[in-house]
């Protein structure tokens, strides 16, 4: 089936089985690698995407569900020139090591900031239960997100 | 070095990390970004038996299958003679005889041994078509007796011909009969049975790999997640013979995180290489996470009894272990050197107990095969001393912070030679363990304890401190000892015609970010600005050689060999600067990235040097063009990175649930170069410590199924169950290399289960609980089940 959808503010469509996970739209049709997919049974987070504003996981959602939505990903946020500001803040905080949890960690934590109030240490923490990380122990993301919220 | 270069991007500067750039951008390059064209998928028909004869493979009706290209098995690949895959570390037993090796065939042809084993793999024309055709292969397996349980594995069904009592080996270590009179005269003596969970490592990044063959050149090439390239070449040319080394690259890209598990040569690689010429086409194969849980190799699964001697005031005199270690079914790559020379060799811990003999019996399971995780061998005997260390406190009254005080090796005993076979080069614990005691506010643990009763919680306190061998490896020391490989690391620096640098390691970083440090140690050496060095990594096809990253190993045997590099750099630069100059060499100092006249105004940068180099107009006769070095670092010990750890915890009686409410480490790694990685590397190593401590568990059940095969039955560490972390360092520089830095990267996972689950067992009052130290146990230990 045909589905039309704007991936980073750019019409899309693509042809594709009604069974496909719209990580594979991103990832395989659209060739934005930059979403991961870490694990098969929607615990890891590495494949969180922004589906009309709000981070889902992508993994979890069918092709067709994204039908005239407008997806959002780390390949849509910002360049290394002009980089969203969480991005420059898992920089300046050392919030990452191999990389492979951060793309879906930072889309995460955008939508922790842009739609939670009173981002302490512990409602960062929680906000980050979907999404794990096996190089930092998650000091450093807790770190760089509390200064983005703090930056108001 | 240069103010500017000091302030900036130097040796101990916290630089933030280039690599980054392209992670936090999604613009990173990971094995499944990569495609070729012509490309096609590899999916394995993986064994649902944990041992079972293997009467045929029926591929008929997966090749009827739309797409499915073909079936390979384990019987093609003898045929076309492809070796076993083989362990690289040859231990001999306590008798002197070679340990007992299960054949390791790549597709298992004639017996499955572990649930998930593979046996086949199904090439597609796409994704679904080999999932479709893996579904469709009828394998006719024969079920036989599993041996599961470790405890009993010796006494239970033998698995292979010829390994009589699934033993691969019992090894043995130190002075039996010595440690034995020091228990006879011993004024105390504490027993500690302790277990060390299996572990399933969890690199974020599945396994993947993507196989290429050339049909005109005969070449090939794999891409894959691989901690060290070369030696995947190495062994899937030498002895697994799937191409000769010359015709055969080996490209590990970006790769998300490895913790061990990405050291090994694995069935899944040597498949899809062997079959990629087969089919003649690209071959992708990415793990799905329940493939990584059930064909990963797992971590640690010991069971121990331990004894420790002491005398009248406390002093240690004794020390006894002896260990049941699970190999799984087969040796992997280096399986065998785990709980043996990376585990029985640290059982000196930081202390002068002038005894110490052990016995560890390594033996085969109808389980996964063991091997390598985090600390490798070291978590596990820091473990195993400093719990029985704790203990011993707690029944002879005496703080545990003094009893390790009293009992600790001091500056003046360096270098200090250990009853298990190491000679310690320098370190202060004491230091450690001051500074840790301050951060964590000792004195005023049992206010902090008082409030915690008052919500009905049980606060408890545990220390860990830990000494941890590094730096793999003098190669003459390992060699002999058994390993299959030399152990050293090359660098090569090319100095380019235009003045900047490219770097050459057979490190390989996948998290680390060699990317940014080895790019301030080369630039501080070379006295080259910062961005104008580039540090090239993980490829086969551009450099020499490498024995890769593991073993904490990265900077002080692979930033040591750039080091020598360099010095070969600023040698044959001091030629060329003294004909610039019409002087002789021993008339030219370097620093700075300058070459200077002594006792003169007269000057030569290194970029005009390298100018020169490539444009030898003016040039001295007897001299070679080009100015780049290579070198290779053959350490002549290992590294000894030590310090103290302290946990807190909280435990909730109604619940059972644990809370880790502070958790302080101080370590002494030497010289840091970044104190801002190395800090990130404690945080995350501290976090799989604590996964194992209260969290993680890889279980089987009695027939050989994985239990925990997923995410949501294997419990990793989120950000919730993690408090902050408290992280500092004390400084001995490493007496052997030219940094002086001992490595950084596992000590968090060594100190931190032994520091956690003693503050358990002191909140709790009981002697000891299995780790992971769950809400269930620990509820049923609180109401004395």
């Amino acid at each position: 089936m045909k589905i039309t959808l704007q991936v980073n503010g750019e019409p899309r469509e693509v042809d594709v089985a009604e069974n496909t996970l719209l990580v594979d739209v991103l990832r395989v049709n659209l060739g934005l690698t930059g979403t991961h997919v870490g694990c098969d049974t929607s615990q890891c987070g590495a494949c969180t995407v922004h589906l009309d504003g709000r981070a889902v996981k992508a993994c979890t959602v069918l092709a067709p569900q994204a039908d005239g939505a407008n997806v959002l990903t780390i390949e849509g946020i910002g360049t290394p020139d002009e980089l969203h500001p969480m991005q420059a803040a898992f920089r300046e905080c050392h919030a990452l090591q191999c990389g492979f949890c951060t793309p879906g960690m930072i889309m995460q934590a955008i939508d922790l900031v842009e739609n939670g109030d009173q981002l302490d240490n512990a409602a960062i923490r929680e906000g980050l239960e979907g999404n794990l990380c096996r190089c930092t122990g998650y000091h450093n993301i807790v770190r760089a997100i509390q200064s983005v919220a703090d930056a108001g | 070095m240069s103010e500017a270069i000091a302030e900036d991007t130097g040796i101990g500067a916290p630089v933030r990390r280039r690599e980054d750039a392209r992670f936090i951008t999604g613009t990173g390059r990971y094995t499944d970004d990569l495609n070729q064209p012509g490309q096609v998928y590899g999916v394995f028909c993986r064994s649902p038996h944990a041992r079972a004869k293997i009467n045929g493979v029926d591929a008929e009706e997966a090749l009827g299958i739309p797409g499915v290209l073909g079936v390979y098995t384990g019987t093609e690949m003898v045929a076309d003679g492809i070796g076993d895959l083989p362990c690289g570390w040859l231990v001999k037993d306590k008798a002197g005889n070679d340990m007992r090796s299960a054949p390791h065939p790549p597709l298992a042809a004639t017996q499955v041994n572990y649930v998930g084993e593979p046996y086949a793999l199904v090439v597609a024309d796409s994704l679904q078509a080999a999932r479709q055709g893996a579904e469709s292969v009828n394998a006719e397996f024969e079920e036989l007796h599993a041996v599961v349980e470790l405890g009993s594995a010796t006494v239970s069904e033998q698995i292979y011909e010829g390994i009589d009592h699934n033993l691969a080996y019992e090894w043995a270590l130190g002075e039996e009969d010595a440690t034995r009179m020091a228990f006879a005269r011993a004024a105390h003596v504490t027993t500690l049975e302790l277990t060390n969970n299996r572990l399933i490592p969890n690199a974020m990044e599945p396994r993947a790999c993507l196989g290429v063959h050339d049909a005109a050149t005969g070449d090939y090439t794999l891409y894959t997640t691989s901690q060290n390239p070369h030696l995947e070449r190495l062994v899937l040319s030498a002895f697994v013979q799937v191409a000769p080394e010359h015709k055969l690259r080996v490209v590990a890209p970006d790769v998300g995180g490895g913790f061990g598990s990405k050291i090994f040569i694995y069935a899944e690689e040597t498949a899809v290489i062997w079959a990629a010429a087969k089919v003649g086409r690209p071959i992708k194969w990415v793990a799905d996470r329940s493939e990584s849980f059930l064909a990963d190799a797992h971590g640690r699964d010991h069971i121990t009894r331990a004894e420790l001697a002491l005398d009248e005031q406390g002093r240690f005199t004794g020390l006894r272990v002896k260990t049941t270690a699970n190999l799984g079914a087969y040796l992997s790559t280096f399986g065998s050197s785990v709980p043996t020379y990376l585990y029985g060799t640290l059982l000196a811990g930081q202390y002068k107990t002038p005894n110490i003999y052990v016995e560890v019996q390594g033996v085969y399971t109808n389980t996964a095969p063991v091997d390598a995780y985090r600390g490798a061998g070291r978590p596990e005997a820091t473990y195993v001393v400093e719990r029985i260390v704790e203990q011993a406190a707690r029944e002879l009254g005496k703080d545990p912070a003094d009893l390790r005080r009293m009992n600790m090796i001091q500056p003046e005993d360096f270098p200090y030679e250990t009853p298990v076979a190491l000679t310690y080069d320098t370190g202060n614990y004491e230091a450690s363990l001051d500074k840790a005691l301050e951060l964590i506010d000792y004195a005023g643990f049992e206010g902090r304890r008082a409030a915690a009763a008052e919500q009905n919680k049980r606060r408890g306190i545990g220390f860990a401190c830990y000494i941890e061998a590094c730096g793999l490896a003098p190669s003459k020391l390992a060699i002999e000892l058994g390993a299959g490989v030399g152990l050293y690391e090359s660098g090569e620096i090319r100095m380019n015609p235009t003045g900047n640098v490219s770097v050459f390691t057979g490190s390989h970083s996948h998290g680390q970010g060699h990317e940014t440090t080895f790019a301030q140690v080369v630039s501080d050496k070379l006295g080259v600005p910062y961005d104008d060095v580039d540090i090239v990594h993980g490829d086969t096809g551009r450099m020499e050689f490498g024995l890769g990253t593991y073993g904490s190993r990265s900077l002080a045997v692979g930033g040591s060999a750039l080091i020598a590099a360099a010095e070969k750099i600023i040698e044959k630069g001091k030629k060329i600067a003294a004909h610039m100059m019409q002087t002789t060499p021993e008339q030219v100092d370097f620093d700075d990235g300058t070459f200077s006249l002594q006792d003169s105004n007269q000057s030569v940068t290194i970029q005009e040097v390298a100018f020169a180099a490539y444009v030898p107009a003016d040039y001295p006769e007897d001299l070679e063009p080009g100015l780049t070095e290579k070198a290779f670092y053959d350490p002549n010990n290992f590294t000894y990175p030590a310090g103290t750890h302290i946990a807190e915890v909280e435990v909730d009686i109604e619940t059972g649930v644990v809370e880790l409410v502070n958790f302080v480490a101080v370590d002494d790694f030497g010289h840091i170069i970044n104190p801002l990685i190395v800090h990130g590397q404690v945080h995350g190593g501290v976090a799989q410590g604590a996964g194992q401590a209260l969290m993680e568990h890889g279980i089987y059940d009695e027939y050989g199924q994985l239990q925990t095969g997923s995410m949501m039955d294997y419990c990793l560490p989120r950000a919730d169950d993690l408090p902050d972390f408290q992280v500092d360092t004390t400084v001995t520089p490493c007496t052997h290399n030219p940094l002086g830095v001992k490595g950084c990267g596992e000590a968090g996972a060594i100190g931190s289960p032994a520091a956690i689950m003693n503050a358990v067992t002191h909140a709790l009052g009981t002697k000891d609980i299995a780790m992971p130290a769950t809400p269930e146990k620990v509820w049923r230990a609180v109401r004395g089940e």
